[in-house]
């Protein structure tokens, strides 16, 4: 297996980042600004620097083919941000929420987005031509909290979300004129605007922190606080889903799982590293960690003498140094993505944390 | 070490991990703003139930965590009269100086009074809401604690978590020892003000 690529982009907080479909930009939300890094030869360097918020910036997206960026923040806008020959230019949307925007993805199908807030809605946005204007369509009920998570079904109309009242939900977000319709499965067949068509809660009501649908759209994975992954399987509308399997784990909970394939989601969080997950509609379980530990080159070959024991004593007031974490990531992972996939497997994924780093991991 | 603190501080230590994963939350209530909800206790569904761990009735840690902050309170040991006035002595010396320490809170916690869940919450929000009461009025409990922290995640972001816990394990284990210092101190130093004072009338 490859070394993964690191990134250590800057000290502060990354709360999201989103690479183009050519992997040679790399959007990421640090403090109240979205920036832009290029890519030279094997490294990011600072391209521009995206300063309409004036609080801090929870989540960017940048869509694939249009190459649009869209960025949410505290502030409670979300801004999409046009390519242009002399930067990007942004565009305000209409979100009509009171609270902190706090999660922004684009459908695949590009035409909307959709924005959790902690107004209790989610926002559906969608480029209305005769206006000129960003407008939004709300998903209410029966949100009851904040908005954590949101991530789209492959076919653009499905979105499922996961919110701090312990729920993770699935909607549909069928806007007339933008979508066509979807055909007919499992998780439902007439699909107006704000059905519901799966509302699942977490064993032990702790807050989910994110959802993803399996690459087919026909199941649904979500991570919650209490550290556990779980998968739904819906077997048809109307029905009690075909299987809920609960995986809890010992370890600390997951801020973001993404779908490898069918058989295999990628989960990482406050361990500050990558677990795998193997599983079907049998069941699923812990594989174990997508990094390999003892890394040559991690304080392992520190020399071990009584001058270099004293020596530490004397400057740090410790024998040891335990201040580096074994892993590569020195904080929290907050968010995972597809880097690269080949034949409806991922071979790549890109994670970032609250250390500041981007790394790229094969699998 | 002792045989019983050790199990103690790893307890503490244990849950003090789980209990500081905390991510960036604005507030549901207020607009623009970003508060610890631990301190805010605006929205029920994003706190957790409050944890003490008692190593004797004396000594015990409160630990109250919530989706963005965490508070945690200590109870220090106090044997007599006074190590009593000791440890008052010094926890509001540090608490003077809150700032200079960070995740300091100024004031230690007193036991929280009974919210009386509003009629208009769910029934879960008030069964959750009954369990924390419930769960912050253990007996013993009516004196509070003498020293306070409020984590939040601005501090897990700009510091070591592994580190951040380290610390109040290490403030724990600290203050025992220099509070019994002091106390033989004080002893000796009124040892020899008796004695000297009493030397002219020998």
């Amino acid at each position: 297996m490859a070394s993964p690529e690191v990134h250590h982009l800057f000290h502060h907080p990354i709360a999201d980042h989103s690479f183009s479909a050519d992997r040679k930009t790399l959007a990421v939300a640090k403090d109240s600004n979205v920036e832009i890094y290029g890519k030279v030869a094997n490294s990011f360097k600072l391209k521009a620097q995206l300063k309409d918020h004036d609080k801090t910036v929870t989540s960017v997206d940048i869509a694939p083919k249009s190459g649009r960026i869209v960025s949410c923040s505290q502030d409670r806008n979300a801004i999409v941000w046009e390519p242009s020959p002399e930067g990007y230019k942004p565009a305000l949307v209409l979100l009509r929420v009171n609270r902190a925007a706090t999660f922004v993805r684009w459908s695949p199908s590009e035409t909307k987005f959709a924005v959790g807030s902690g107004d209790r809605v989610i926002a559906i946005c969608y480029f209305e031509e005769e206006n000129d204007w960003w407008v939004s369509k709300h998903l209410k009920k029966p949100i009851r909290s904040t908005i954590t998570t949101v991530a789209w079904h492959p076919n653009s109309v499905l979105l499922a979300a996961g919110s701090a009242d312990a729920h993770a939900r699935v909607f549909s977000s069928f806007i007339k004129g933008v979508d066509s319709r979807p055909p007919p499965g499992v998780w439902g067949e007439r699909l107006p605007f704000n059905t519901v068509c799966g509302e699942y809660l977490n064993n032990s009501a702790g807050w989910i922190h994110a959802v993803s649908f399996s690459p087919s759209g026909d199941a649904l994975a979500f991570a919650a606080h209490d550290s556990s992954v779980t998968v739904v399987y819906p077997s048809g509308p109307d029905q009690a889903p075909k299987a809920i399997l609960a995986v809890s784990t010992q370890l600390l909970p997951f801020m973001s799982l993404i779908w490898s394939n069918e058989s295999e989601i990628i989960a990482a969080g406050y361990d500050c590293e990558a677990f795998k997950f193997h599983g079907s509609e049998a069941g699923w379980g812990l594989v174990g960690t997508v990094e390999a530990k003892g890394r040559p080159g991690l304080g392992d070959a520190r020399e071990e003498s009584a001058l270099n024991m004293f020596k530490q004593m004397d400057l740090k007031g410790k024998v040891k140094d335990d201040t580096q974490l074994k892993t590569v990531h020195q904080n929290t992972i907050s968010t995972i993505r597809e880097y690269e996939s080949s034949g409806g497997n991922v071979t790549k994924f890109s994670s970032s944390g609250v250390d500041g780093r981007v790394v790229i991991w094969s699998l | 070490m002792s045989q019983s603190l050790r199990p103690y501080l790893q307890a503490v230590r244990s849950s003090l991990t789980a209990a500081l994963c905390l991510s960036n939350f604005a507030s549901q209530t207020a607009e623009r703003h970003n508060v610890p909800e631990i301190e805010a206790e605006t929205s029920p569904e994003v706190l957790l139930t409050p944890l003490t761990i008692a190593r004797n009735e004396n000594e015990r840690v409160l630990i109250e965590p919530s989706i963005n902050s965490v508070r945690i309170s200590i109870k220090i040991k106090q044997a007599d009269e006074i190590e009593n006035i000791l440890v008052h002595k010094f926890t509001r010396f540090l608490n003077q100086r809150a700032e200079a320490f960070f995740i300091l809170r100024r004031k230690p916690m007193k036991v929280r009074e009974c919210l009386f869940p509003s009629v208009s919450e769910s029934p879960i929000v008030a069964l959750a809401q009954w369990w924390r009461t419930a769960g912050a009025q253990e007996p013993g409990g009516e004196e509070g604690y003498d020293i306070s922290f409020l984590i939040t995640n601005f501090h897990t972001e700009e510091m070591l978590k592994h580190k951040l816990v380290d610390f109040i394990i290490q403030f724990m284990e600290e203050v025992d020892k220099e509070i019994s210092e002091m106390k033989l101190f004080l002893n000796a130093r009124a040892r020899f003000v008796a004695e000297s004072f009493l030397t002219p009338f020998d």
